[in-house]
């Protein structure tokens, strides 16, 4: 893993691994939604409202896949400080926000014609409202410790402990009555019928290559503005140590390596 | 009483939600980078 600790080695392998990500990813996800909306038949007791299990689960995936995301890079960070893995916890916050945006939105909109109403405040949604605030206190507290110049370890600290949301999400419709089904899929096993799995399981794949590619192009972004800023300020510094020094161009060196 | 819904219309909201929420979190994304490396390049070659 820290063979990618270099950005000039991670930014090679973004270059074609994002466009890969990406255009795999829509290819995928287009014809699965294609197939979910026009091949399956209606369920026996959803009827056709079970197509909103296309991008619905996908996206809730997503979203909680995301904070484990940023859970496992935020622990890089804190135990092994690789450089990219504050990065990398960074570039996941809004794509996972958006999914898990997604996933509520279009869960509310299944929920009124299934049951009756667009929104209950049992385990499973207000659990995954509560990711959703995690998510955004989460980009508050990365732009705040950014701008002000505080330590990335606060929100590292803070993504680790939101993890704590992900089981409570995951186990919610055992732990607590609900109006949301109990797990469809667990390991090696599925309630589901294969007609309804299998474009399930391809929209999934696609889904989560569109968002491989989608936080590549944030750790690009990311990369690029940190880049950016750092040029900017040794050129000051450049600027500044011939006039406090008065030795020429060197007298810029000992600044840098105090500052 | 069994309220008649049209279930087509609860897919399309849905549907027009969740994609209209990617393409917009997408376009965002590509833009960010593109400017952000745009400039970069810019201030390497002044």
């Amino acid at each position: 893993m820290h063979i990618y600790a270099n950005p000039k080695r991670f930014l090679g392998i973004a270059k074609w691994l994002m466009p890969l990500l990406f255009w795999s990813g829509l290819v995928l996800s287009a014809g699965a939604i294609a197939w979910g909306l026009f091949m399956v038949p209606p369920d026996r007791l959803m009827g056709d409202s079970v197509r909103i299990l296309f991008i619905h689960v996908p996206a809730a995936w997503l979203g909680m896949g995301g904070w484990a995301g940023i859970a496992i890079s935020s622990a890089m960070l804190l135990i092994w400080k690789h450089p990219l893995a504050g990065i990398a916890a960074r570039a996941i916050a809004v794509p996972g926000m958006v999914f898990t945006a997604i996933c509520l939105a279009t869960g509310s909109v299944w929920g009124r014609p299934t049951w009756g109403t667009w929104w209950v405040w049992d385990g499973r949604l207000t659990s995954m409202l509560v990711l959703l605030f995690l998510y955004a206190g989460y980009i508050a507290l990365v732009q705040a410790t950014s701008r002000e110049g505080g330590s990335a370890k606060i929100a590292a600290i803070f993504g680790l402990v939101g993890a704590v949301n992900i089981p409570i999400i995951n186990r919610s419709v055992v732990w607590w009555n609900s109006l949301h089904q109990p797990p469809s899929i667990t390991m090696g096993t599925s309630a589901i019928d294969p007609v309804f799995l299998t474009p399930l399981l391809v929209a999934v794949a696609g889904f989560s290559l569109l968002f491989g590619g989608i936080v590549l192009m944030r750790m690009r972004a990311i990369i690029a503005e940190a880049q950016v800023e750092a040029r900017l300020k040794r050129r000051a510094l450049d600027e500044d140590a011939p006039r406090g020094g008065g030795a020429g161009a060197g007298a810029g060196e000992p600044a840098m390596g105090g500052a | 009483m069994r309220e008649a819904l049209e279930h087509w219309d609860f897919v399309i909201a849905a549907y027009a939600i969740g994609l209209g929420g990617l393409a917009m979190l997408t376009g965002w994304s590509w833009r960010t980078m593109r400017r952000a490396e745009t400039r970069r390049e810019e201030i390497r070659r002044r």
